[in-house]
């Protein structure tokens, strides 16, 4: 018999906003607890939640994004359960009439296609937190409480943790391209809870679902999965029982643990909000949004690799990053040379980038500059390794490279007159080489071209050092 | 006549003229507040010292010849489901006791800016949840007009300070008949404006998508005074209308002549009182006479209007209640508790009355799984029926007209143990809120000594037409 693993993910984003869904707070994460709130997100008696806009366009773009139906006419809806971290006692959240719906998205899982039918994107608003303390007493902070949350829910169209990586990866990248999150899973900015189950290719039959929680990153969301898929085989194999539940995981011992078991659904008497009107985003908004939304990663990976003649693994590599992507264009187009631009980008810019800890928004040299350096490598004035001690000069004072190389003499030395002396003065100096090398030492050629080479400290062209030096020494 | 006897708009006549200061005005009403009030208990927090230093405030702007409004110095009451900052509002209820809000309710904010002194927070139905003012957790509130009697509700405190002379003008809030019929009641006009008409910030909502704030006064042109005092939009309330507010009081001696009028078969039948139904015939005969058109008119939805309030309302109640639970404010149980949903379950057993815990449990059993769309969602569908005949009448008639209330004031503890006779009492009055128009209680005639309200009914946002009726009405009963 034949089982096929069947994974839905539910992620929850938390929206860069810069105030929360219903009230004019602050969005922005942290604060000493209970400051960031006000009595529409601390749930006071009378108080009335107003939609925040820039939240319901994020979700708007993310489910164009995700080719999703957007919705003529929907309404928030109340999700009712009492819980300490819910101000009111309710979530507003999204039932029947989400804001989208019925989407896809298209993945390259290790070269193969990978079609997931994406159910929804829809709005809701973030818990407080709860906080238990040492002496048993439990506090609550509400900073959180009203923080605008998107939820992007998939059919169960998964059928390994490879799938499930390169989703979350990819729905990353998006997010962050299209601005609605910076969708750091470390930070909680963006939360994933699959459920997963096994299926009967034959007969149709499935196993029970599980829902797996606690999961702060892609590897431990990955980890989960397979274990999760590799427990469910294994407990069919040996006749072990499987039950719906949820299960946690357990980021030490790299195992999922039974939580809860859920024998009935919850209850959360959802039912349409009426302190809020519906939504009806107009066809013009939603066709702005559309017309703003720029190429994403995926058809810019495509372009990189048609245009620009780029091996897939740059392409994607630049592409990961939308501003790293836009840099990368910059410099292909000042220098009109985009495999230098690319060997430039992906080697010293963000080798730097890591370095500093920063990002490419704060990096110091203009694309300009890094065209005038790959000119200057170009027409021979500099040597690679020249050009890269250039590139770091301009990086610490902000001199522009034309200026390094004038005003510190870095020129590569390419006049034939002056390295013939050189040559000279090096065959002289390496008597023990030129022995060698007459002796058929081929190697023996690398010591004087070294000693030139120190001596000019790396400015004499390489390659006419060569050529001079073969000349002299077989005419002589 | 004693100052506190006049009505709103001859004191701000006299307060213009100098003739009386706001403080005298204010100080008269404290005076009969503490001379009636123990019997009336009209009152839930009387707020003297705030009242004053208002007044005195507005006396002193007064003097320097700044300009001011029209009403500025005539204090108001305000029910206490209405937050106001610093000022402990608790909804009649034992679990808001001690709640003291950080902020004033929006139609709080625009009595203030009017410079309306506020003499005190009135009693109610917990969580306005009733008709009579009984189920208030701290007192029973008595009708002026007769003592033994109840002033209706839930705004019955409101009503009752008004009527008793211990307030110029009062703020209510109405649900499913809250203002108008206690209006009936006490023998005062009574408006619940059209929805979204004022803003519902800062109202403690029992059902949101009925709720509406408006006032209780002695007279129509008090009425169409202090509805523009707080009619208008207000971006901090979703459901509020931005539509600019017409000017009431300029429009009341319009009069009917051309003006076109339904009678609802179904608002006079069963269940009213013969005597009321006479006297409110009568009163419409004395519009016609006045050129008021009338026809009888059948409208079949509105007799499902009772059974769908019961859903709808206690299923928005139930889920609007749900955040008194002794986490954050208000009462929280003193026994000893095993977890956190067993102090949920001691908290609100404590703090809540037995009609609201009655209400609540009909919504949650309402919105449940497996009952929802039986109860929840037919009722919804039977609400918009019910607006939609009403919207067919309004292709005939510029309003509508009805009795307020079944039955003239009952007494103290009559229907108390009857819910269904005082889920009776708002059988006029409940298909308005749930249409979302706008309707007057003005009063038309009396039985037995007890005075009768006519309802008029009016198309959304028309208030101004409703106001020059209830005005025509009003005159044919002076003198």
């Amino acid at each position: 018999m034949s089982w096929q693993p069947c994974v839905g993910l539910e992620v929850h984003v938390q929206l860069s906003t810069d105030s929360k869904m219903f009230c004019a707070c602050p969005a922005e994460f942290g604060g000493e607890p209970n400051t960031r709130c006000c009595p529409v997100c601390l749930g006071l008696p009378g108080s009335l939640p107003v939609p925040n806009q820039e939240a319901i366009e994020h979700v708007l773009r993310t489910g164009l994004a995700l080719n999703c139906q957007v919705a003529e006419r929907c309404r928030f809806a109340r999700k009712n359960y009492l819980y300490p971290d819910l101000a009111k006692n309710y979530q507003i959240s999204q039932y029947d009439e989400p804001l989208t719906q019925d989407g896809y998205i298209d993945l390259d899982v290790n070269g193969q296609p990978v079609h997931i039918r994406i159910r929804r994107a829809h709005l809701e608003e973030d818990t407080g937190k709860n906080i238990h303390l040492l002496d048993g007493c439990s506090v609550v902070d509400y900073n959180r409480s009203g923080v605008p949350l998107m939820e992007v829910v998939t059919e169960p169209d998964f059928t390994s943790a490879d799938e499930v990586r390169v989703y979350l990866t990819e729905l990353r990248r998006i997010l962050r391209y299209i601005g609605v999150s910076d969708a750091d899973m470390e930070k909680g900015q963006m939360r994933c809870e699959p459920t997963v189950n096994l299926r009967n290719l034959q007969t149709d039959e499935a196993t029970p679902k599980t829902e797996i929680k606690n999961l702060n990153s892609i590897r431990s969301v990955y980890e989960a999965v397979r274990y999760e898929i590799a427990r469910q085989l294994r407990a069919l194999e040996t006749d072990e029982p499987l039950v719906q539940e949820t299960r946690r995981w357990d980021e030490t011992a790299r195992q999922t643990v039974s939580m809860r078991r859920k024998e009935t659904a919850d209850d959360y008497m959802y039912f349409p909000d009426p302190d809020l009107v519906p939504l009806e985003p107009s066809s013009d908004w939603v066709a702005d949004i559309r017309a703003s939304i720029a190429e994403l990663p995926t058809a810019r990976r495509r372009r990189f690799v048609e245009e620009y003649g780029l091996p897939e693994y740059d392409a994607s590599v630049l592409t990961e990053e939308k501003a790293v992507a836009d840099y990368f264009e910059a410099v292909a187009a000042a220098s009109g040379d985009p495999k230098a631009a690319s060997n430039w980008v992906m080697t010293e810019v963000l080798r730097y980038l890591n370095e500093e800890g920063v990002t490419v928004d704060r990096f110091p040299l203009s694309p300009e500059c890094v065209a005038e350096l790959i000119a200057l490598t170009a027409d021979g004035t500099l040597s690679a390794t020249i050009a890269r001690e250039v590139f770091a000069r301009a990086c610490r004072d902000g001199r522009s490279p034309r200026q390094i190389v004038e005003q510190d003499g870095l020129a590569q030395i390419s006049d034939t007159s002056e390295l013939a002396k050189l040559v000279d003065e090096a065959i002289a100096a390496n008597p023990k080489a030129v022995e060698d090398f007459r002796a058929g030492k081929e190697k023996a050629l690398g010591a004087i071209v070294g000693h030139i080479m120190r001596t000019t400290k790396g400015q004499a062209n390489p390659q006419l050092v060569n050529d001079l030096l073969r000349q002299k020494l077989s005419a002589s | 006549m004693e100052i506190c006897e006049l009505t709103a708009h001859e004191l701000a006549g006299r307060l213009q003229a100098r003739e009386v200061s706001a403080e005298e005005a204010t100080q008269a009403c404290l005076d009969r507040i503490a001379e009636t009030d123990a019997e009336l208990g009209a009152y839930l927090t009387v707020t003297a010292d705030l009242a004053l230093e208002q007044a005195r405030a507005v006396d002193s702007r007064r003097r320097a010849g700044e300009a001011l409004p029209a009403v500025a110095g005539v204090p108001v009451a305000i029910k206490d489901v209405l937050c106001t900052r610093g000022v402990r509002t608790t909804c009649a209820s034992r679990i808001l006791e001690n709640f003291v809000p950080p902020y004033d309710a929006a139609a709080v904010e625009r009595c203030n800016e009017a410079g309306l002194p506020m003499i005190g927070k009135t009693n109610m139905d917990e969580f306005a949840m009733g008709s009579s003012t009984e189920n208030s957790a701290f007192k029973v509130t008595r009708n002026p007009r007769a003592i033994d009697r109840v002033p209706g509700g839930s705004s019955g405190g409101s009503a009752a300070a008004v009527a008793g002379n211990e307030a110029f003008w009062a703020l209510g809030s109405d649900t499913g008949g809250s203002i108008r019929q206690p209006a009936s009641l006490c023998g005062l006009v009574g408006i619940k404006p059209t929805y979204g008409r004022v803003s519902r910030y800062g109202l403690i909502a029992y059902a949101s998508s009925l709720d509406q704030v408006g006032p209780l006064t002695k007279d129509v042109r008090d009425a169409a005074l202090l509805l523009g005092v707080i009619a208008g939009h207000d971006g901090r309330d979703s459901t509020s209308a931005d539509l600019p507010v017409p000017d009431y009081v300029a429009e009341l001696e319009k009069g009917v002549q051309g003006l076109k009028a339904g009678v609802p078969a179904q608002l006079l039948g069963q269940g009213i009182d013969p005597a009321v139904r006479d006297c409110v015939l009568a009163a419409v005969d004395r519009l016609v006479a006045l050129g008021l058109e009338v026809e009888e008119t059948q409208m079949p939805h509105i007799d499902y209007s009772l059974p769908v309030y019961y859903i709808l309302a206690p299923a928005e109640a139930a889920s609007n209640l749900a955040r008194y639970d002794g986490v954050r404010y208000g009462h929280r149980t003193a026994k000893p508790v095993s977890d956190i949903y067993d102090m949920f379950a001691k908290t609100r057993s404590e703090g809540f009355g037995p009609e609201v815990r009655l209400r609540i449990m009909l919504g949650t059993y309402a919105l449940s799984a497996g009952y929802y769309d039986a109860y929840y969602l037919k009722a919804l569908r039977v609400r918009t029926l019910i607006k939609r005949n009403f919207d067919e009448a309004w292709q005939k008639y510029d309003v509508l007209l009805s009795p307020t209330s079944p039955t003239v004031a009952f007494k103290v503890g009559e229907k108390a143990d009857d819910p269904l006779q005082m889920k009776l009492a708002d059988i006029c009055t409940i298909p308005i809120n749930l249409a979302g128009i706008p309707a007057a209680s003005v009063p038309c005639g009396e039985v037995d000594g007890l005075p009768v309200g006519l309802q008029i009914m009016g198309r959304p946002f028309q208030e101004d037409v409703i106001l020059r009726v209830a005005y025509a009405c009003e005159q044919t009963m002076s003198g």
